[in-house]
């Protein structure tokens, strides 16, 4: 680890200015991903501004149709939470699935979805049920924020305060582990909505995607048999030791009929 | 009497220490003064060092010093040696290149150490490593055991690629019974290279006292005697008389321990030149890019049969990876401890193996747990396979009908070895029992039945442990003795310390061996202490690997116990003034037969250390014994591994639903210790069949250098296992014993794949290499031309 400054301010305002004063600032959530990055000296801040005193960042709240959840809530609280196993079973359970006890217990949706690992759990639910990602200065719709590989829509500084899933009729979200690590080789998420089906794809290629022949599918028919023939092509999937891209392809098919039949 | 005796299963004494937090391992060792040392590694594989300039690391802050290889050099030290002389077929000796501590000239894999810098902290010494200027020049890497062979082939060594080219058995024999041949079984297969992954990362730290000119090594061994005498006679020249090497608590080692590494020569070189303590601990990343790997072969092998499926012979030619050093018993493995396993438990009459080292720039290669056996188990295992489905027939009935006939041992193999004892039907018959085999096929349709590939497979193996004797170890090449010592060491009051030789580093020697002194002297386990890991302490040991440190340390054990109870005889004899042959000792009592008259085991070790009323002038006072043990022979552990597996065909996921092992690993001390170490035995060896799998790519990177890549299994991966044993004794220890400590990496593998290549039979699978990950099972149902099987 390089030396850097160090900042926990009490309030977001707070924060926000320490990130807008200092470009090469970052913020500190659960740390899940940033400390290995500073252990491993990939990363060289020139400060580390810590969120985690932040109180009204944390916190779950369901109203208006929709699960509202601070940007500092750990993955562990989301996945305990009753009220979201009552109003969004497959948000508790996909957040019961991430990583380990110990990365659930630091870990935190905000600092998951601003780092948008190609093969991290929440964007795929924040895409699947369209959900708006609230900063500091505005809100951003979850089809805008997620822009590449490790990339979003946040400007330099800005911090996610809170993101809100509207609760669709049926949802769930299936992963194929990498093997080694755990994290999605295909992850995906189903969602039947009002306005119709919509379906995210994490893991399988530089970031998550929205896969629309098995939205158009789905949409005329909610049933996993309506998946059948509907392929995603291996073009531009991932490839590792782990799974070529046709393997990556054919895994997603699998996953998004089993989300589907899960739904229910 | 003592109930904490052979066979108890008495909870491990060491384990409060470790549960608690309390261990002590190298790395929490620190010594006043310390300083850091942090090595910097080639990134490339292969590349000449055109130029290290220090100066600028030299002058960052809290930097003590930065060494180069050239350093090293110049102080006259030594390359890291070599523990094995394996010799060409036509006798001359193989290519025994020279493994500097700090490369010098060339780095030749990922990982190998350029230069160190030594700083008041960790931290400055990383920052300082920075500021190194390294100019690398390329060259061209190899990688693959099959390209390094090839003409143009980059050369690793100026010597070419080729380590030595070694045979054993009788290749006119093999020949001729070929041409009589029924049929003919083949198979090509590799045996995928593996990463140990201990637990605790490697670390030593080194010191030096000036007022004595006594040296002191803390490091991570599996065997600090063999540190000693490797490190004092061949690097650093220093008389061993001055060189205490201590392995305290060692967290795990699977063999990767073993090894003279360059790190502890270092920073015992390093200590007197700073004249403080210097201190190294492996990064997770460092392990993966240091610490030796395991097996990676590439073989062919053809098994010949009769028409009604004996065998009638066996020729094997393997390609064996060295990496870009040979590793201290790197060329022992796939030569003593593999081809001459290759009759596995079958009378075939007639073998011949050839095996090819070879060199390559990937990290050196040299025993992991089962080290050649395993390969050798899962050859076998596989042919045999190929050779029922070739023949039609079952494969319970083909190996049954080749087994070496329990009345039938000692048996001679036609590839050195001589097995003792076993009784391989009473094995298969245990885990066949254990699995419900004869359930098997209604499992297999109820599973169709949903949509999964249920598949069995079966592996009976035999395995050699505590390699021995020494004379004829040292005729095929070995440069170390084989044997083991323990000194017995009663207090006045009637407690005992063992020290052995040998080392624990998870396999429970504390209590394993305190039963042993428990159920001879009759004492409780808590009177009982076994002291292991401090040469300084122990009179000269070899350590623990090769499952030997019941076998061979334990005998070592019972030979001092004797000692001491001989003795012991002599001062009771005197104390009860009976004649010494009257003497009986029972339940920790001496008494003159037939009488009540009777001395108790501390009152003994009392008169042994005061001694008012003793016949000093025909008996020396104390009580404390020393023996060494030289077996006459190896150990042959064995037994029948059976899993069951279940293809989820829409993912290629095999899962392991059910697996038995039954295994003769002879007498049993502490039945809860051997099932825990079969149960760990069995992880790694599931672990090699279908996760775990060390990656380079054609330019000598590693790519499965981290746990996000690696795939260690892990308790979901894996059923609640069906361990039992159905033992044999071993003919020729006094305590019957055989060793366990690998046995669940050797049978494993096999069984898992033959249970895999059994699902997937309507596919026309002959073979699956290991690991049978998701992708390749998903390629072959996928590309599968499946056979009509309804
Ligand atoms: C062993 C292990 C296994 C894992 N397995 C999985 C898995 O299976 N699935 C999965 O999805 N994830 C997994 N993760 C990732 C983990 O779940 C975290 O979500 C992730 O590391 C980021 O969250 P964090 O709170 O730790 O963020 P941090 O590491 O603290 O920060 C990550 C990045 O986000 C930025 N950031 C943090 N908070 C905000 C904010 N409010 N506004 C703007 N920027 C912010 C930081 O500046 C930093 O750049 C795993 C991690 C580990 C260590």
């Amino acid at each position: 680890m390089y030396d850097f400054a160090y900042h926990k301010p009490a309030t977001v305002a707070d924060a926000a200015k320490i990130l807008a004063a200092d470009g090469d600032a970052k913020a500190l959530a659960g740390g899940q991903t940033l400390i290995p990055t500073l252990k491993q000296r990939l990363a060289k801040p020139s400060a580390v501004v810590d969120l985690s005193a932040i109180k009204d960042l944390a916190g779950i709240s369901v109203a208006g149709g929709k699960v509202t959840i601070g940007a500092m809530t750990r993955h562990g609280d989301v996945a305990a939470s009753a009220d979201v196993k009552k109003a969004l079973p497959a948000l508790a359970a996909l957040a019961d699935g991430i990583g380990d006890p110990q990365v659930r217990n630091r870990g935190t949706i905000g600092g998951s979805i601003a780092n948008n690992d190609p093969a991290a759990d929440y964007p795929a639910a924040c895409l699947a049920l369209g959900a708006t990602i609230k900063t500091n200065a505005r809100e951003i719709a979850a089809d805008a924020f997620f822009l590449g590989m490790f990339e979003t829509a946040l400007k330099p500084g800005e911090l996610i305060v809170s993101v809100s899933f509207p609760i669709p009729e049926k949802a769930a979200y299936v992963k194929f582990g990498q093997p080694a690590s755990r994290y999605a080789l295909v992850g995906v998420m189903v969602a039947k909505t009002a306005t119709g089906a919509r379906v995210a794809v994490t893991g399988a290629a530089s970031a998550v995607f929205r896969w629309s022949d098995a939205e158009a599918a789905l949409s005329k028919s909610w049933n996993a048999a309506s998946l059948d023939g509907v392929k995603v092509s291996p073009d531009g999937l991932n490839s590792d030791i782990h799974a070529a891209a046709d393997y990556r392809a054919h895994l997603v098919g699998v996953m998004a009929k089993r989300a589907v039949a899960t739904a229910g | 009497m003592a109930i904490d005796g052979i066979g108890a299963a008495v909870r491990r004494k060491e384990d409060y220490r470790f549960l608690t937090g309390q261990g002590n391992y190298t790395d929490d060792i620190s010594r006043p003064n310390q300083v850091h040392a942090y090595f910097v590694r080639a990134q490339a594989a292969h590349a000449k060092i055109v130029r290290i300039d220090t100066a600028k690391a030299k002058a960052a802050d809290g930097v003590v010093a930065v060494f180069t290889g050239a350093d090293m050099a110049a102080d006259a030290i030594g390359g890291l040696p070599c523990g094995w002389l394996v010799k060409n077929k036509d006798g001359s000796p193989m290519q025994e290149p020279a493994h500097p501590v700090l490369a010098v000239e060339r780095v030749r894999h990922v990982g190998d150490p350029i230069a160190v810098v030594v700083a008041e902290t960790l931290a400055q010494a990383k920052d300082a490593a920075e500021l190194l200027d390294i100019e690398l020049a390329d060259l061209p890497a190899v990688v693959g055991l099959v390209d390094a062979l090839k003409p143009g082939a980059p050369a690793v060594h100026a010597g070419g690629n080729l380590c030595f080219d070694w045979h054993i058995g009788d290749a006119d024999q093999v020949a001729a019974a070929f041409k009589n041949a029924y049929k003919v079984a083949k198979i090509d297969l590799v045996n995928n290279r593996l990463i140990a992954n201990p637990m605790e990362p490697r670390a030593a730290v080194g010191e030096y006292d000036r007022a004595t000119g006594e040296y002191t090594l803390f490091t991570t061994s599996q065997n600090p005697h063999v540190i000693r005498l490797l490190m004092g006679a061949f690097v650093l020249h220093i008389p061993e008389s001055r060189l205490r090497v201590v392995a305290p608590d060692v967290g795990g080692g699977f063999g990767s321990k073993i090894y003279h590494y360059a790190e502890e020569a270092f920073v015992t070189w390093a200590a007197p030149k700073i004249g403080r303590p210097v201190k190294w601990t492996a990064e997770r990343g460092e392990s993966f890019m240091s610490d030796a790997q395991g097996r990676d072969h590439v073989s062919h092998a053809e098994l010949a049969l009769d028409k009604n499926g004996k065998f009638l012979a066996l020729k094997v030619s393997t390609l064996s990876n060295m990496g870009a050093y040979l590793s201290t018993f790197a060329p022992a493995i796939p030569t003593y401890l593999y081809a001459t396993l290759l009759a596995g438990v079958y009378t075939t009459p007639a073998i011949y193996a050839e095996v090819k080292a070879v060199f390559t720039n990937t990290v050196p290669v040299d025993a992991y747990r089962g080290a050649g056996r395993p390969e050798a188990a899962f050859l076998i295992e596989r042919i045999v396979d190929i050779a029922a489905a070739e023949m039609g027939m079952d494969r319970v009935e083909i190996r049954k009908r080749n087994f070496i006939p329990t009345d039938a041992f000692p048996y001679q193999t036609p590839v050195a070895l001589q097995y003792d004892s076993g009784d391989y039907f009473a094995t298969l018959a245990g885990a066949m029992n254990a699995i419900d085999y004869a359930g098997f096929e209604a499992r297999r349709a109820a599973a169709k039945k949903v949509g999964k590939l249920r598949g069995i497979g079966i592996s009976t193996y035999v395995e050699a442990c505590g390699i021995a004797p020494s004379n004829i170890a040292g005729a095929l090449g070995a440069r170390a003795g084989l044997y083991e010592c323990a000194n017995v060491r009663v207090h006045p009051t009637g407690s005992v310390t063992l020290f052995t030789g040998c080392h624990s580093h998870g396999q429970g020697h504390e209590t394993t061996y305190a039963q042993l002194i428990a159920e001879r002297l009759g004492i409780g386990l808590d009177q009982i202490e076994v002291s292991h890991g401090d040469t300084n302490k122990i009179p000269f040991g070899m350590g623990t690997y090769g499952s030997r440190s019941l076998a061979v340390g334990g005998t070592a054990v019972v030979k001092a116990l004797d000692k001491i109870v001989d003795k012991a005889k002599k001062i009771a004899a005197h104390l009860l003034e009976a004649a010494e042959a009257d003497i009986e000792f029972k339940d920790g009592k001496f008494t003159v037969a037939g009488t009540d008259k009777s001395k108790s085991f501390g009152e003994i070790a009392l008169t042994a250390y005061v001694p008012h009323n003793y016949p000093l002038e025909t008996l020396e006072p104390g009580l404390d014994e020393t023996a060494f043990y030289d077996p006459k022979n190896f150990t042959f552990p064995g037994g029948a591994h059976i899993c069951e597996v279940e293809i989820d065909p829409d993912t290629g996921v095999v899962k392991v639903v059910d697996f038995a092992a039954c295994d003769d690993v002879g007498r049993v001390v502490n039945p809860m210790i051997v099932e825990g170490q079969v149960h760990g035995g069995l992880a790694q060896g599931i672990g090699q069949a279908l996760m775990e799998e060390c990656v380079y790519d054609d330019k000598g990177q590693l790519r499965s250098g981290s746990f996000m890549d690696y795939t260690m299994p892990r308790a979901d991966d894996l059923p609640s296992f069906k361990v039992s044993t159905a033992i044999t004794l071993c003919t020729h220890n006094p305590l019957g014993v055989k060793g366990v400590g690998e046995v669940g990496a050797i049978g494993s593998p096999p069984a898992v794949i033959n249970a895999v290549v059994d699902a997937l039979k309507d596919y026309g699978v002959r073979h699956i290499d290991m690991p049978a990950t998701p992708q390749k099972i998903w390629a072959i149902v996928n590309g599968g031309h499946r056979m009509a099987a309804e």
